[in-house]
């Protein structure tokens, strides 16, 4: 017990937050992709024309952004049941932090459709593009590509934030790290391990997001 | 909203604390970032080494596993430091922003154009004279935008360290909830009054941005 990082009890503790991590990245990945689509449809209405769309749409990210994900999850987890609208602590922990990131992803959005040269715009209504059509065929393809990094930081960003549901009772990998030390009184190796987890997990998808920049690069 | 006057109290008693780590964990992150950056911008090669593991360890870890690691692991041996709960917040905080802000203060250094650094020594200032007079002024007016985002970022951070024991907005919130069960209420107010400090946090620093950029020709958006 003596020694400074102990490796047999590291080795002993690696399976069972290996299981946790998967956890983790489970909750990152759904909630990454359910920011993604809810992040567009956001940045699509804060478009809209009709000035109250776009102005409540506005608030709302606006008020999302500026206040904590913590409290965010703790009123849908214990809020939202009473007005009857019950979830698990990882339903709950999802959507909080999937709606927290869409604000965010909402806002990289917007920079990418600002960047579209409005000429396109133009002839897509002189061809007579449906909106659907004007968007899915020549808006988005040109406004998110060069988004790509940025939205691959926030899926960094989102995947250090999971720990943050641990405060209501998702065992994800810092909760099982606090419980293995609560329960054999050393958190130096299972606290220590997370941190170098999460290191590790957040330079592979960092890699992985610079791998599919250079995929989806035009020539 | 007859309960409004028994909650508030309470909750601007938290208020008042998570104040106190914001504005620590501010100037402590600071800094950091004036010493991170010194640091990846030395000449020698094991500073800059030093100054790349301490952006890249804090960035890439989570804000909340920084801080349990200090609160949990720091007071066991072989380390036997136990520090108290606002220690360990500005610390953990400062630490974590610190090393984004180097980050930003870096990129905000290397947008000032080569030419004023070559103007500034063909006029013989010293290094110093040249950073503060020349370099630093202009490369706040690129750094003070994301600087304010960074500091919403901190006050949101701050709410974890309800987590460590510390009685700050997030905590009083949830023991008034389990006290009162006015659920609903009393979160509805904590997300207000978050709000409202990030609205403060950004009139302040737009005060900052315009005393930064006076005199200077703007490019104005569309």
């Amino acid at each position: 017990m003596n020694s400074f990082f102990d490796v047999k009890y590291a080795l002993h503790i690696l399976p069972e937050l290996l299981r946790a991590s998967m956890y983790t990245i489970g909750i990152t990945l759904v909630g990454f992709v359910i920011a993604l689509v809810l992040g567009l449809v956001l940045a699509v209405l804060r478009r809209s024309s009709i000035a109250s769309v776009s102005r409540v749409t506005g608030f709302f990210i606006e008020f999302i952004r500026s206040t904590p994900l913590l409290i965010q999850v703790y009123v849908l987890f214990y809020v939202a049941p009473l007005y009857g609208i019950t979830m698990s602590a990882l339903l709950a922990g999802t959507i909080g932090i999937a709606v927290h990131y869409a604000c965010y992803v909402s806002e990289v959005y917007r920079a990418g459709l600002n960047g579209v040269a409005r000429g396109q715009w133009e002839a897509a209504c002189a061809l007579s593009l449906s909106p659907w059509r004007t968007y899915s065929g020549v808006i988005l393809p040109q406004a998110i590509r060069p988004v790509i990094p940025a939205l691959g930081n926030y899926l960094v960003a989102m995947f250090k934030d999971t720990p943050v549901l641990s405060a209501i009772t998702v065992v994800e990998l810092m909760q099982q790290a606090k419980n293995i030390g609560s329960e054999t009184f050393r958190y130096l190796e299972p606290i220590t391990m997370t941190g170098l987890f999460f290191l590790l997990i957040s330079v592979t998808f960092a890699s992985g997001v610079r791998h599919l920049e250079r995929r989806v690069r035009l020539p | 909203m007859g309960d409004m006057h028994e909650l508030l109290p309470l909750l601007l008693k938290g208020t008042l604390v998570t104040l106190q780590i914001a504005v620590f964990g501010i100037l402590l992150a600071i800094l950091m970032a004036g010493i991170g950056t010194i640091l990846r911008t030395s000449a020698w090669r094991v500073l800059r080494w030093i100054g790349n593991v301490y952006v890249e360890v804090f960035r890439g870890t989570s804000l909340l596993v920084q801080l349990f690691w200090l609160f949990f692991v720091l007071p066991l041996p072989p380390f036997n430091l136990a520090l108290t709960p606002f220690t360990v917040a500005i610390v953990g905080l400062g630490l974590h922003y610190g090393a984004y802000g180097s980050e930003i203060l870096r990129g905000a250094l290397r947008s000032v154009p080569g030419g004023q650094f070559e103007a500034a020594i063909a006029l013989n200032m010293t290094a110093a004279t040249r950073m503060r007079r020349i370099v630093l002024p202009q490369a706040m007016i690129n750094a003070l935008p994301p600087a304010t985002n960074l500091m919403i970022e901190l006050l949101k951070g701050t709410s974890l360290v309800s987590l460590i024991t510390l009685s700050d907005l997030t905590f009083r919130a949830r023991q008034l909830d389990e006290a009162t069960f006015k659920t609903a209420e009393i979160f509805a107010l904590t997300l207000l009054i978050y709000f409202v400090l990030a609205q403060v946090v950004v009139a302040i620093m737009r005060h900052f941005e315009r005393r930064v950029s006076h005199g200077i020709a703007q490019r104005t958006v569309k």
